[in-house]
């Protein structure tokens, strides 16, 4: 009998941390299974963040870094200035990346570094109980925010791909979701293209996956992805934002359906 | 600039370690500019390139010393510098480095503080240095150069420090050390070593994955690897202690002081010579570990210590704690980019041997003909 | 042997470089020697002031309390240098540009119209070398085939162009100094003037 269909042989075999219905879990499968197509299980190197995805190191059997909130990109840089040649991601959250790391992640882009960013945005604060995200939708509800994001109190969700669309160094920009099989499949083939530039060494790269979290949304897994197709790409439109090999570029903001 | 030949260089303190460094084998060098250590970076950007390694201008000192993480984790030799407001912003990626047991050598050019304070020399940061600065229960091995030549030597300590250690090791200077000229000779051949890191992040391609990490969830984890740092600080304790005395054989009182006021008491001793003063000096080259044991030992026979600095008072608490109710123990600092005189030293040392004035004693010009009888011991 | 020496002067008007020549030239001789700014911000234009020391023996504080030689090349300066002085002191002044407001008598003074004489050879700037000349004339710390060689290797490339006014400088000083205070070998004391 022929097996169709296995686990990735990075991902490593022990009982998950994260939440029911949680996305990271999706993610960090669809690595491992794009890590062993590529067959570069022996030279890439991850970065974890402070998050939900902090234990991500659990998860991936490869060589893993664990990194300081927001700063991944900083210790991707030196790591990638060592090794060149290795294959180096961060995987990040949407307070690590667009909250404190801000700096970080813009400066990298800004330098077209030559690493892959996979930026999990749930628009929520798991790890520390549901508060208030850069990326939380307006009138959303949050720990912080009770009554709803106020943009008169706490300003307006930031949508980072088309924010690092204007920089030059910014090689492969695409945001996903993944709220439905067909959408898993498509953030697939973005994370491949991503791990394709570094290893092509065309610079930046950065996918955004709009991921569920329904327990500080408060929702059912299944409303949870509901949530995602209905509310979530309104204000973070999916689509390819640059691509260096169709010359896509939108500096406007404007994503590209693929 | 040729460097690695036997040749003297005029060059800064600055440009001292950034050359030391190279020679080293460091060859990854992340910065930010800050006055008074604009001269390091400026000639990591220049050298850099010319021995194939890195150097880059991060977007701020927390970036900087996070790249310099990364090229710890990676298995290189790395360095940073910077100054005051620059190095507060680093100590969360000190503590990291302390946690995740990787080596990296940090300079810091102390100017006044705090706040913006100003760029003059100060010794302000030693609490800071010393005594960790970030969070948690950590040290960094820390290291007093008194000269551009001094600070060459030490650097090339520093990387081999950092090394065994697998732990940070801040050069801690001030802005007179860092912007003064003076000869430097380097070692033709660097006796520095690179150890084997099997640790290092380099792809798990044919061996187990390595994790570099300072997180330890699990419940008595934590406690156990810090137990485990603790036990290297008491091997480093043992093994690394160094200082310098001066003049302390029949010594009345001792002078204890680093870096620049180290100097700048050698030369009050150098005054007072031939007036009958038995003055000396300890000069702790390691501030962390401290030299606690010389300390104790010059106790049982001066009459009383004084400590200088460029602080309010910091170095002074810990030969304080070192000396215990032994032997008294005076301060005299001055603040906020203030350098003591060798005249103000003598004067606060009179007052110590005769608070009510009794002994009344003119403080001597420099004498034009220098150095006599003053003997020097250095523990390496 | 121990010359302690106070550089002060504005900023641009060649204070770095005559101390950093000075140490070079006197390290290659085989002396000891430590130089350093302690600058005001600015840049350009602002008073700064350079401690030099020069020692056959082991330089212990490289501050300088008490100067031996004082270099004033401006009116701030001149405010400035009493801070240094003791009996002995040297005191050069660029005359030019120095009003003297005090009398400093016991003091001996060297006045060097440093800013006119670099003008006259048409360039203001090199009116450190100037003082140079004179200052080395009366000291003689290092040899001036040895300080000429100095010179010529830190002017270099882009700054080629500039080695011929700044030696033609250096002897300008030289040979004032000489004419107005060395005569029959005789110094003259501010109280003699």
């Amino acid at each position: 009998m022929q097996a169709l269909y296995s686990a990735p042989e990075t991902l490593i075999r022990t009982p998950s941390h994260y939440c029911p219905g949680c996305g990271h879990g999706i993610a960090h499968r669809l690595l491992a299974e794009i890590i062993d197509e590529l067959g570069i299980r022996g030279k890439t190197i991850g970065l974890a963040p402070v998050g939900c995805s902090v234990l991500a190191y659990n998860y991936l059997d490869i060589d893993m870094c664990e990194a300081a909130h927001g700063r991944p990109p900083a210790i991707a840089t030196g790591i990638k200035r060592v090794h060149p040649d290795n294959i180096v991601f961060t995987y990040q959250g949407d307070g690590d990346l667009a909250a404190i790391g801000m700096a970080e992640i813009v400066h990298a882009a800004s330098r077209a570094e030559n690493i892959t960013v996979i930026f999990i945005n749930n628009a929520i604060y798991g790890m520390t109980n549901g508060q208030l995200a850069p990326t939380t939708l307006l009138n959303q509800r949050t720990t912080t925010t009770p009554e709803g994001r106020d943009p008169l109190t706490h300003g307006y969700p930031i949508r980072i791909c088309e924010l690092l669309a204007t920089l030059e160094g910014a090689s492969f920009l695409a945001r996903t979701s993944l709220s439905s099989p067909k959408d898993v499949s498509q953030t697939k083939e973005a994370l491949k293209k991503g791990f394709k530039t570094q290893i092509e060494k065309k610079g930046f790269s950065l996918i955004e996956v709009l991921s569920p979290c329904p327990v500080y949304w408060r929702m059912s897994p299944v409303e949870s992805l509901k949530f995602i197709e209905e509310k979530m790409t309104q204000t973070f439109p999916l689509g390819v934002f640059k691509d260096w090999e169709k010359t896509v570029s939108a500096p406007g903001g404007q994503a590209t359906k693929v | 600039m040729k460097s690695s030949n036997n040749k003297k260089h005029l060059l800064t303190g600055n440009e001292a370690a950034a050359e030391a460094a190279i020679l080293a084998g460091c060859r990854h060098y992340y910065g930010y500019p800050i006055t008074p250590q604009n001269e390091l970076i400026n000639h990591m950007s220049i050298r850099m390139p010319q021995v194939g390694g890195t150097f880059l201008q991060a977007e701020s000192e927390i970036a900087a010393i996070y790249m310099a993480y990364g090229g710890a984790a990676a298995g290189a030799r790395v360095m940073t510098s910077s100054s005051g407001p620059g190095i507060s912003l680093m100590q969360e990626g000190i503590s990291y480095l302390a946690g995740s047991e990787l080596p990296c050598v940090i300079v810091n050019v102390q100017r006044g503080g705090p706040g913006l304070g100003d760029i003059s020399p100060s010794q302000a940061d030693y609490f800071q240095a010393v005594k960790g600065g970030g969070h948690g229960d950590y040290h960094n091995i820390v290291l007093a150069p008194a000269s551009a030549q001094e600070i060459a030597d030490l650097v090339y300590d520093a990387f081999d420090l950092a090394d065994r250690y697998r732990n940070p090791v801040m050069i801690l200077g001030d802005a007179q050390l860092g912007q003064m000229m003076e000869p430097v000779e380097f070692r033709k051949t660097p006796r520095t070593h690179q150890t084997v890191k099997r640790w290092a992040l380099t792809g798990a391609e044919g061996r187990a994955r390595n994790i570099v990490k300072s997180f330890y969830p699990v419940k008595g984890e934590l406690e156990t690897f810090n137990i485990r740092l603790q036990r290297k600080y008491r091997a480093v304790e043992q093994e690394e202690v160094r200082y310098e005395e001066v003049n302390t054989q029949g010594a009345e009182i001792i002078l204890v002081a680093y870096g620049t006021c180290a100097r700048i008491c050698k030369e009050a001793i150098r005054r007072a010579s031939g007036t009958g003063l038995q003055i000396g000096l300890l000069r702790p080259i390691t501030l962390w570990p401290f030299p606690k044991e010389p300390l104790r030992r010059l106790a049982k026979k001066a009459r009383a210590f004084c400590v200088v600095e460029m602080s309010a008072g910091q170095m002074v608490e810990d030969v304080r704690l070192a000396v215990l109710d032994r032997c008294p123990v005076h301060f005299y600092g001055r603040m906020g980019g203030g350098v003591p005189s060798s005249r103000e030293i003598l004067k606060k040392v009179l007052n110590i041997l005769a608070p009510e004035g009794t002994l009344e004693l003119e403080i001597p010009e420099i004498p034009t003909e220098l150095g006599k009888g003053l003997y020097f011991s250095t523990i390496p | 042997m121990t010359e302690k020496i106070i550089l002060i002067g504005y900023g641009g008007q060649g204070m770095m470089l005559f101390g950093r020549l000075l140490a070079r030239a006197t390290m290659l001789d085989g002396k000891q020697v430590t130089f350093f700014p302690s600058y005001g911000t600015e840049v350009r234009g602002g008073a700064a002031c350079y401690h030099l020391i020069v020692s056959t023996e082991e330089i212990y504080s490289p501050v300088v309390e008490e100067a031996d030689t004082i270099i004033a090349m401006n009116q701030p300066s001149y405010l400035k240098l009493k801070n240094y002085l003791k009996p002995s002191s040297l005191l050069f002044l660029n005359s030019s540009l120095v009003k003297e407001v005090e009398s400093l008598n016991e003091i001996t003074t060297y006045r060097i119209p440093a800013t006119e004489i670099a003008n006259e050879l048409g360039n203001v700037v090199a009116s450190n070398m100037v003082m140079m000349g004179a200052y080395n004339t009366i000291k003689n710390l290092v040899p001036l085939p040895l300080f000429l060689e100095c010179l010529q290797s830190s002017l270099r490339g882009r700054k080629a162009p500039l080695l011929e006014v700044n030696t033609l400088a250096l002897l300008r000083g030289e040979e004032y100094v000489k004419k107005t205070y060395l005569k029959g070998e005789r110094i003259f004391k501010t109280s003699a003037v």
